[in-house]
């Protein structure tokens, strides 16, 4: 039992020890000159209204704590809205470590069904928010083009959206995550 | 005369699909200013930064490639009104400009589907066109200055961060913006925590509504409390989130609270410059303007 004197401890079969050189890797350098000063923390507008402490999501990933930081809700929190990458005295890019790390998750079949939603519109349609008959109806009122010249309007477009998504496998990503879930 | 230049116009989703009456705006405004519109038969979604990027970077990175390359096929520079496309493509030309490998795997996608693509091409917000123009040529524009109007000015994140990788003087505390709102003849007011996100990037939106909602909240607690007349934003996507944002919170509390109309810059210089409020799209907001247009005309 856990409670706010006893000491919690990792399990050794909870660490990846390669997980922290994989997200470096792929782009979050400096990530290992963190110095745990909490500045990320301090200005991210979604941990000022939830459990969400960008500080402990860093120290997780880089005691390599793997399973724990992909699977965890709370990497989905981050509204992208770079603040902490800039105040950063690291200067580490926080954000991209993120998205980083969110990218791995989604491999590991950790992705929210809304997330998913979008992105089976985004290939049936070349848009992650289609068009409606009622925004149809607007455009059309206000002199524009009733389909936007999009892939909306071009069958051709569409299909090359698609092919580029078949060859970087985000169909097979999508798709398999559905038959997952 | 003002000498014209033209743009590819990049639409994104949420703009011609939830807002064209923002996409209306822009298509009657900018013209008027010599931005010349060309608009790029077939795009895609851009694909948003945090959110499709968030799900597999590699394909964020062609898609948004294959964008750029219909504008660089066109011999144009892109133009967006939406801070998340801008965002993507001057991310992407960053990366492939950085990593050479990384321009060779999006052609290398793009093998056999007609799309050229060398990344000889520029990705610039239509605020920062707007804004080099000059101060002083806006003015001329000017015929029926917004007087006594007072603006809350929402920037929006990604116009201006990584700040490393943006064109403005200034990394913070930004003014471009509230310059071009004054020289409509309005008021830009200082309200707390100006520069805090509006809470939908990120996939926040999409998937974790009430904590998204909450950060809206907070911005236009913040605004009621300076007494704004309205929003003005350069974002479809900040625009979808103070609009709708405004009217869930009412749902939920039960009363009208949230009634400040939302416009997007061009809507507020379009009626600077005497424009119809129709034409402009203003009459099809999901927070009445009426308010604001009759103490515009009053």
């Amino acid at each position: 039992m856990t409670d706010s004197i006893t000491r919690e401890t990792i399990d050794n079969d909870d660490i990846d020890p390669d997980f922290l050189d994989k997200v470096v890797e792929a782009g979050a350098d400096r990530l290992r000159t963190c110095i745990q000063c909490g500045t990320c923390s301090s200005v991210c507008p979604s941990g000022r209204r939830t459990a969400f402490r960008t500080r402990e999501l860093i120290r997780k990933s880089l005691l390599g704590l793997k399973d724990e930081v992909l699977s965890s809700p709370d990497l989905w929190l981050c509204a992208t809205c770079l603040t902490c990458l800039e105040r950063c005295p690291r200067q580490i890019k926080v954000t991209d470590a993120i998205i980083i790390m969110r990218n791995m998750a989604v491999k590991e079949g950790f992705m929210l069904p809304q997330h998913r939603k979008a992105s089976q519109k985004l290939i049936e349609t070349g848009h992650a928010v289609p068009i409606d008959d009622a925004n149809r109806a607007i455009r059309k009122e206000l002199g524009l083009q009733e389909n936007p010249p999009t892939t909306h309007s071009n069958e051709k477009a569409l299909k090359d959206v698609r092919e580029i998504m078949k060859r970087t496998g985000f169909i097979e990503l999508i798709e398999e995550e559905e038959e997952r879930s | 005369m003002t000498e014209t230049k033209t743009y590819s116009f990049f639409l994104g989703c949420v703009m011609p699909n939830r807002f064209p009456n923002v996409e209306a705006s822009i298509r009657l405004v900018l013209p008027k200013l010599g931005i010349e519109l060309e608009d790029i038969e077939g795009a895609s979604c851009c694909p948003a930064p945090g959110v499709i990027r968030s799900f597999d970077e590699p394909t964020w990175l062609a898609l948004a490639s294959r964008n750029l390359a219909l504008a660089e096929m066109a011999g144009h520079d892109i133009i967006t009104g939406c801070n998340g496309c801008y965002g993507t493509f001057k991310e992407t030309l960053l990366e492939i400009h950085e990593h050479p490998e990384r321009l060779k795997e999006v052609q290398d996608y793009f093998k056999g589907l007609g799309i050229k693509f060398q990344g000889n091409v520029d990705a610039k917000h239509l605020i920062e066109v707007i804004s080099d123009l000059g101060i002083e040529e806006i003015k001329k524009k000017v015929t029926k200055p917004l007087k006594g109007i007072r603006v809350g000015v929402h920037y929006g994140c990604h116009l201006l961060k990584p700040s490393k990788n943006r064109p403005w003087k200034q990394t913070q505390r930004h003014t471009f913006l509230d310059e071009l709102v004054e020289v409509t003849g309005a008021s830009s007011i200082k309200y707390k925590d100006k520069f805090l996100c509006c809470g939908a990037g990120g996939g926040v939106r999409g998937s974790q509504v009430a904590v998204s909602v909450d950060i809206a909240k907070e911005k236009l607690d913040n605004m009621i409390e300076a007494g704004v007349d309205c929003i003005v934003d350069v974002c479809s996507f900040c625009h979808l989130q103070f609009e709708s944002s405004q009217v869930q919170l009412n749902k939920e509390l039960g009363e009208q609270k949230y009634q400040i109309p939302v416009l997007y810059f061009t809507q507020l210089l379009g009626l600077s410059m005497g424009l119809d409020p129709a034409n402009l799209g203003l009459d099809v907001h999901m927070i009445n303007t009426q308010p604001l247009l009759d103490k515009i005309l009053s």
